[in-house]
């Protein structure tokens, strides 16, 4: 790790020197557990914890799950009654992993909206945005697919939904839908094999969270300055930050078991509160339910795909441009991905040399609209779609576009921007005085 | 500070586009208030007893509820009916849709008598949705808005919303493809296929001496469906109560220790 | 984390001590439902019972049901069939043992201990050979009237004990009993 100077596990008995020399692992996790981690990290840099419990709370209780789960169209929506009737615990199993998702979402977007207030994106830390988004995809496509094997009204119309998605790319779009769906609709193949991948996708999660990590602990956290720590010597660096353990680790900690008790609240009282009842209903191919609509967490890009319609003039021009190969549905999948893929983009969008938002008094306020415009865009997703929602979706939709594509590299350019502390110690010491002069010992 | 203003705005912008783009008005629903309400809220036995009761002289004419077993009805928590009661029970109920449970039948394809261990037969000879689970898909509040606070409040409201049905007839019907269908404002669309006099004052008399009038009748077997959705509420809301009070304990403890960690990096007294 | 060692310990220990407390417990209470849930679920615990009707076997016939994944003989025997097992003197047995649970623990293997009721007319068994697990054959086959299991030959009589052949075991029996005149409770 090149990174920040700091104290290296150095092994003292006889048997760590011999397993140091053939394994490195003690090393390894002394190095994750006690990195140098900015001691002014503020409350927005918990999500990263919960995120990881997410994911472990659902790969544990799915693993659980998946006994007891018939991935069977015939079978499916009794075995998950089975599920909450007969094994034991297998009530709050399941609720867990249904509200898990939710909480895995919730964290997920305030950890991304946490990385693009502070500037996390920016250089060095590109990569580690670009695994962060991959894995946002990943989370997407688990969620998905997880929501279909219930085989509910919902899971069976949003499968149907979101895989004619790809059937409206021009040309090769009917073949790729077919091959998703193993069939001209959705059928027992398609139930099968997004069992199996929604089993295999939360695996490969993993795999990205470790390259995740990894990336972040070689450049350093960001911190809510923005201001790197100083590496000139061991001596500064401790000046700018504090062991991850025990500082972070406890402070995580208090967070998580803050979140989970309101988790745990949430499941045994109120499990279906962010669910939809239709999905009580079991899957019906003949009879779509009255309105179709996604888990909340796809609400916003639900709206984006909604908003492009054919009156809309970029649709028109892109129809005319591409001489009909764009049409308006294929415009409205290219925009939701697009939605994403810009965000991706930030690191080289973002023209500005100040890393932090707090240091950006014009960003800030655009921020703040691009956070309003999420709210409107999930409720847009939520609603009917009328004219007036139309309307404020396709506003909405443009404002998320024209935040990433031209404000961003504009602001950099006009913005002028206020004091940044010089070093990490000075914005803490800020905050708490300069008494804190007890540093952890070397 | 720029916390305060995002939340005022979103605010803002919530009420307005809500009170401005409302076009979809849910019919309104009562709030009918269940012993099970609330998180300290429990089935009551008796309730469960007679809403059983309704099911079985009215509701199951016509409807399923294949993913209950009749054991369950055993069940501390719920309706509680002894071993006995539930063998009777079992072995009494009729199989009406005898096409729809194969299962049923013995080795010479005659329908057998039903047994604890069976679950309640399908019905689906007049298309009328299972009961299994019917009081968890339907919802009696949504909004305002879809913003879903009144279900934070009252509730998803499966069970008012049986009683709303059952209740929301006007007493006009029509003619569909040779259908009668009859109208009832609490039903999406409008009319339903489930005639108005399925229940009616009187109709089911309860041992216990409970009043037997229509509204009474349909509240009853509205907490039955609710129990038959989630037979395990109960339970879950003990666990519920346990978990959140050990995790308030563990949640403080960290948060003292937290604080103790960081004393002196931020220049405090070590207590 | 030295600066914490240099202030007074007793109740700062305490307090770590207690969260760390009451982390393991948290961390206990989630495993455990993860491994609990492995447990046979309610439904197949409720099939740890079974009720059969035995009114409509006649004499001399049996009735082969499935109880917890095993067949289970539940023979009508004939007074041929009950004179036949009453005959034979426990002595000559292979083995002696009655291996029915409803008799006390190592009685004898007489006819009367094997059957369900006193007369001796009914007799229930778990219908697997005592050898390698495979269904005998019944309607008094074999050389003793009783089953007969094709896999290696072994004979077992009318009461169901083993009498030839490489079988170690009287024919085990279930926890059985009347409940009434026409109903038998298996578990």
């Amino acid at each position: 790790m090149a990174g920040i100077p700091h104290d290296h596990y150095e092994p003292k008995s006889g048997f760590e020197k011999w397993l140091h020399k053939r394994l490195p692992i003690v090393g390894l996790l002394y190095d994750t557990l006690m990195i140098p981690t900015p001691k002014n990290l503020n409350w927005m840099w918990i999500w990263g914890i919960v995120l990881t419990f997410c994911l472990i709370l659902q790969i544990a209780t799915g693993i659980v799950l998946a006994m007891h789960y018939t991935p069977n169209t015939g079978l499916a929506f009794a075995s998950v009654e089975h599920i909450m009737r007969d094994v034991r615990g297998g009530d709050m199993i399941r609720y867990m992993h249904m509200n898990g998702a939710t909480l895995f979402f919730i964290a997920v977007y305030l950890h991304i909206f946490r990385g693009l207030y502070y500037g996390s994106y920016k250089a060095p830390r590109e990569v580690t945005w670009i695994i962060g988004m991959l894995i946002y995809l990943a989370m997407m496509a688990t969620a998905f697919m997880g929501y279909v094997l219930p085989w509910g009204q919902m899971s069976f119309w949003g499968a149907t939904v979101i895989t004619g998605l790809f059937g409206a790319i021009p040309g090769v779009g009917p073949t790729i839908q077919a091959w998703l769906l193993g069939g001209p609709a959705v059928t027992n193949a398609t139930l099968n094999r997004f069992f199996s991948l929604h089993y295999l996708l939360p695996f490969v999660i993993a795999a990205l969270v470790a390259v995740h990590i990894w990336a972040f602990h070689s450049t350093g956290n960001n911190n809510p300055t923005g201001v790197e720590v100083r590496r000139t010597s061991k001596a500064d660096a401790e000046k700018d930050t504090v062991p991850f353990w025990p500082y972070f680790v406890l402070k995580d900690l208090f967070a998580l078991a803050l979140i989970f008790t309101i988790f745990f609240a949430i499941v045994s009282y109120m499990p279906n509160y962010f669910g939809s009842p239709d999905n009580y209903i079991e899957a019906n191919p003949m009879k779509t339910p009255a309105s179709i609509e996604p888990e909340w967490y796809f609400l916003p890009f639900y709206a984006i795909l909604r908003a492009f319609t054919q009156d809309v003039w970029v649709v028109q021009l892109a129809h005319f441009v591409t001489f009909g190969l764009v049409d308006a549905k294929f415009f409205g999948v290219l925009a939701m991905f697009g939605a994403i893929a810009v965000m991706a983009l930030a690191p080289w969008l973002d023209t500005s040399s100040v890393r932090s938002g707090k240091y950006r008094p014009m960003f800030k306020w655009w921020f703040a609209l691009l956070v309003i415009d999420f709210v409107v865009l999930m409720w847009c997703g939520s609603q009917f779609p009328t004219a007036i929602i139309g309307w404020v979706s396709l506003i909405a939709a443009t404002y998320w576009f024209a935040y990433f594509l031209i404000i961003l590299p504009l602001l950099g350019v006009i913005e002028k921007p206020t004091k940044i502390p010089a070093t990490i110690e000075d914005d803490f010491n800020a905050h708490y005085g300069t008494g804190g002069s007890a540093h952890p010992a070397e | 500070m720029i916390r305060k203003l995002i939340l005022t705005a979103l605010a803002t912008v919530a009420f307005t586009a809500g009170s401005s783009f409302a076009q979809e008005v849910d019919p309104v629903i009562k709030d009918v208030p269940f012993s099970f309400d609330g998180p300290f809220g429990t089935y009551d036995q008796h309730q469960l007893q007679r809403g059983l009761q309704v099911y079985t002289e009215v509701c199951s004419a016509c409807h399923g509820m294949k993913l209950v077993a009749i054991r369950t009805l055993g069940d501390v928590g719920g309706p509680h009916l002894a071993a006995d009661q539930v063998k009777a029970y079992a072995a009494a109920f009729p199989v009406n849709d005898t096409a729809s449970n194969p299962q049923y039948n013995d080795a010479s394809g005659k329908t057998r008598a039903l047994t604890p261990n069976d679950n309640f037969p399908a019905n689906n000879m007049m298309g009328a949705p299972d009961m299994s689970v019917l009081a968890k898909a339907r919802a009696a509040f949504h909004g305002p808005y879809k913003l879903g606070i009144n279900q934070l409040i009252h509730g998803i409201g499966g069970p008012q919303y049986i009683v709303a049905i059952l209740e929301g007839y006007t007493g006009k019907t029509k003619d569909v493809a040779g259908n009668t269908v009859y109208e009832n404002d609490i039903f999406p669309g409008g009319w339903i296929q489930m005639p108005n006099t399925v229940l009616s004052d009187g109709q089911v008399t309860f041992a216990d001496g409970a009043p037997n009038d229509k509204l009474s009748e349909a509240k009853d077997v509205a907490a039955f469906l609710m129990w038959a959705a989630e037979p395990k509420m109960m339970e879950r809301k003990h666990a519920g109560f346990d978990g959140v009070f050990f995790l308030i304990i563990l949640t403080s403890l960290l948060y003292l220790t937290n604080k103790r960690i960081w004393a002196p990096m931020k220049g405090k007294k070590t207590a | 984390m030295s600066q914490a060692e240099d202030h007074q310990g007793t109740r700062r220990d305490f307090l770590y001590y207690a969260t760390a407390g009451a982390a393991a417990v948290t961390g206990g209470a989630a495993i455990w439902p993860l491994i609990d849930q492995m447990n046979p679920s309610a439904d197949v615990a409720a099939q740890a019972t079974k009720e059969v009707d035995v009114s409509s076997i006649s004499a001399g016939t049996q009735l082969t049901v499935s109880w917890l994944g095993k067949p289970i003989f539940i023979r009508h025997r004939t007074d041929k069939e009950i004179k036949e097992g009453r005959a034979v003197k426990v002595a000559d047995l292979p083995d002696q043992n009655a291996e029915n649970p409803n008799v006390p623990a190592g009685s004898l293997a007489t006819d009367q201990n094997r059957t369900v009721d006193a007369d001796g007319k009914w007799l229930v068994m778990i219908g697997i050979c005592t050898h390698l697990g495979c269904v005998p054959l019944g309607n008094n086959a074999g050389e003793f009237d009783g089953w007969f299991c094709p896999c290696h030959g072994s004979q077992y009589d009318t009461a169901g004990r083993i009498r030839k052949g490489p079988a170690p075991r009287n024919m085990d029996i279930p926890v059985v009993k009347f409940t009434d005149a026409k109903t038998i409770k298996l578990g």
